[in-house]
């Protein structure tokens, strides 16, 4: 343990990489030379066993995991599986990355590497990773693209098909998801402030609206497109639905957050019921307002796609994913899909940006992490 | 009691009220042409009412046509009958119990992983918020067409879009639950020689109990969802997404009504099974109401 200054997990690790890319060179040698970086890589793996003799900075276990990817990836053959060697390379690969990632995290919580940066980096290694054996055992194994078409093609897809991608996030997002979002919300947050200065009322929303809230409302789809016909409108109106109650059951117990002191020191103010609300409740409940909106956000994108399984005008990200589906043409349906997520994780984290900004005050923005 | 149950009455008679009022307003423009048709002028508003509550195939169904559509598809038919509610009710349950299963087993896995292992913390956590900005509900169908081509077909894919969605509250509650133990109460179980799992066993995990349920509630509603949307895609499957499915295109609004009324109904039912689970489970480990 002194010698090389691992864990156990992080040695089992690197005896894991390094006999697998021995077992590469191995194999490969009937044919040597034929992919020359996959040799380099199996060579350099193999020996970085001399952990065993003397530690190894743990920026080359990063390198060489570099190394394996990009050969690996340059080494893939355009038809066919892949020779039986080069899944010894992805092993390989694969566990020089993850040892390289628990070396840094480790490295990071001993406080030789700074939090920031580097915190960052070992998630988008794992992405990485992800992404490359994602790559590597599609084309690899050959699976038919039918089935799971390789990142490469998905993103050339992506590439080729900007504008339809466009019109569809222009139809789904920009022409249902954005108005039924902000009518949905807006709806729940004026009831909530409607029926918050009844207490009778207030005992009787709140239990309905948490049961709403976990009622599948998706499956009112249908019957909004009976009624508002098959283009925007109706997907806007099932957005409405499902925003709703989450921001009506949020509002209302936000609205009760202030506490009684600072309620009394208003008083003491002789505001009135109108200010006590603009001037302390409200911003009060800036907190469990951002909780629904933040929610509110995946749940607008999802009612809009499934609304649009029950009929559409021939645009729209649930149209393209369906009739792909039909048409066999997955990797236009995975670059719908690629769109659908960075357009939710764009609107959650405008929405958790300007909740930074809005409640700067409370204790959860304040301690740094959102 | 009766401060609790009156308001919650109120609201519920005030939503009836307004609903029949609705059916009359939506149901009209039809019903007028059907009497114009029938040469009815004149009809008194009574008997108009009425007739609106009565339409075959109505814009908005009145409350009792869809109670008794309900009665008429459940207890009215045999239960192994194609159009019996109980039945399509049943291949939603099943398949939305098994990915429940599936998924809180899996959550409770990482989050154990995440709190006993600081790089899979670092990694793992950022991506499984990520994987959440996915919208899987948008390409259930696709996925379960995708794994029917692969040999899997009938619950399984189904439970797996269950389990896509009801993992993420279960790792996200159990991570927080298992890490609320505080310093002082560690550091009693080093006073003890305690090992690391009976720390597990003996703090943490009695600790993350309540976030457990907590998640559970969300995680089993959100699976109930997970499963009728995926079986839009499979139309001789059955189910109550089948029922939506076949009821929006031959326009049997009652039917769609119906199957919605009998999703809401169990996933209360099932909420509330777990509510009653976790006050078990508390009362059994003495925590205080």
């Amino acid at each position: 343990m002194n010698r090389t200054s691992l864990t156990t997990m992080q040695f089992a690790l690197a005896l894991l990489a390094s006999g697998a890319a021995a077992l590469g060179l191995v194999f490969s040698l009937p044919d040597p030379g034929s992919v020359p970086l996959l040799t380099v890589f199996f060579a350099l793996g193999a020996a970085a066993m001399v952990r065993l003799i003397r530690p190894i900075n743990l920026w080359f276990d990063g390198a060489l995991m570099l190394l394996g990817a990009v050969a690996l990836l340059l080494a893939l053959p355009q038809t066919g599986a892949m020779p039986a060697h080069f899944w010894w390379a992805l092993v390989a690969s694969w566990a020089f990355a993850w040892l390289f990632v628990e070396r840094l995290s480790a490295a990071i919580r001993a406080g030789h590497l700074p939090e920031t940066g580097t915190g960052l980096v070992i998630p988008v290694i794992f992405g990485l990773a992800l992404l490359v054996a994602w790559e590597v055992i599609t084309r690899g194994a050959n699976v038919p693209p039918v089935l799971l078409p390789p990142p490469s093609a998905i993103g050339a897809r992506f590439m080729a098909e900007t504008n339809i991608l466009w019109a569809d996030f222009v139809q789904t997002f920009i022409k249902s998801v954005l108005p039924g979002y902000a009518i949905g919300c807006l709806a729940g947050l004026a009831v909530a402030i409607a029926v918050d200065r009844s207490p009778f009322l207030k005992a009787g929303v709140m239990p309905i609206g948490n049961f709403m809230s976990a009622l599948p409302i998706i499956g009112i789809a249908p019957i909004m497109v009976m009624w508002f016909g098959f283009d925007w409108q109706s997907k806007a109106a099932v957005v409405v639905a499902m925003t709703f109650f989450p921001m009506l059951v949020n509002t209302v117990a936000g609205l009760n957050a202030a506490s009684a002191i600072e309620r009394d020191l208003m008083h003491t103010y002789a505001a009135n019921n109108w200010q006590t609300l603009m001037k302390l409740r409200l911003p009060a409940a800036g907190p469990f307002i951002f909780n629904a909106l933040k929610i509110n956000s995946t749940l607008a994108l999802i009612g809009a796609i499934v609304a649009e399984f029950f009929g559409t005008p021939i645009v729209g990200m649930g149209f393209r994913i369906s009739t792909g589906v039909g048409r066999l043409a997955i990797d236009l349906v995975w670059a719908e899909i690629a769109v659908a997520a960075v357009a939710g994780s764009a609107f959650y984290g405008v929405i958790a940006l300007i909740e930074r900004g809005v409640t700067f005050w409370h204790p959860s923005v304040r301690g740094g992490r959102a | 009691m009766a401060n609790r149950v009156i308001p919650v009455l109120t609201i519920l008679l005030a939503i009836l009220a307004f609903w029949y009022a609705a059916a009359i307003w939506m149901n009209a423009p039809w019903q007028d042409r059907l009497n114009a048709r029938a040469d009815l002028v004149d009809v008194p508003f009574a008997e108009f009412a009425a007739q609106t509550w009565a339409q075959d195939k109505p814009v908005l169904p009145a409350p009792h046509q869809v109670v008794s559509e309900i009665w008429n598809a459940t207890v009215a038919l045999e239960i192994t009958s194609r159009r019996s509610l109980a039945y399509h009710a049943w291949i939603t349950l099943s398949a939305t119990l098994l990915g429940f299963a599936f998924g809180t087993v899996l959550g409770v896995a990482l989050a154990v992983a995440i709190i006993h292992n600081d790089a899979s913390d670092r990694s793992l956590m950022p991506w499984i918020i990520a994987s959440q900005t996915i919208p899987i509900l948008a390409i259930a169908p696709m996925v379960v067409v995708g794994l029917g081509s692969v040999g899997l077909t009938g619950l399984v894919p189904k439970a797996l879009i269950s389990m896509y969605l009801s993992f993420f509250p279960v790792v996200v509650g159990m991570v927080k639950g298992l890490r609320s133990p505080e310093a002082i109460q560690l550091d009693l179980l080093r006073t003890y020689d305690a090992n690391g799992w009976q720390v597990f066993w003996k703090l943490r995990w009695p600790a993350a109990m309540p976030f457990l349920f907590a998640s559970m509630k969300v995680g089993i509603a959100i699976s109930l969802i997970g499963a009728v949307v995926a079986e839009l895609s499979n139309a001789s499957g059955g189910g109550l997404g089948v029922r939506l499915l076949t009821g929006s295109y031959n326009g049997q609004t009652v039917q769609i009504w119906a199957a919605l009324f009998i999703a809401a109904g169990l996933a209360a039912v099932l909420v509330a099974i777990v509510g009653a689970a976790e006050k078990w489970v508390n009362g059994r480990m003495g925590a205080r109401a």
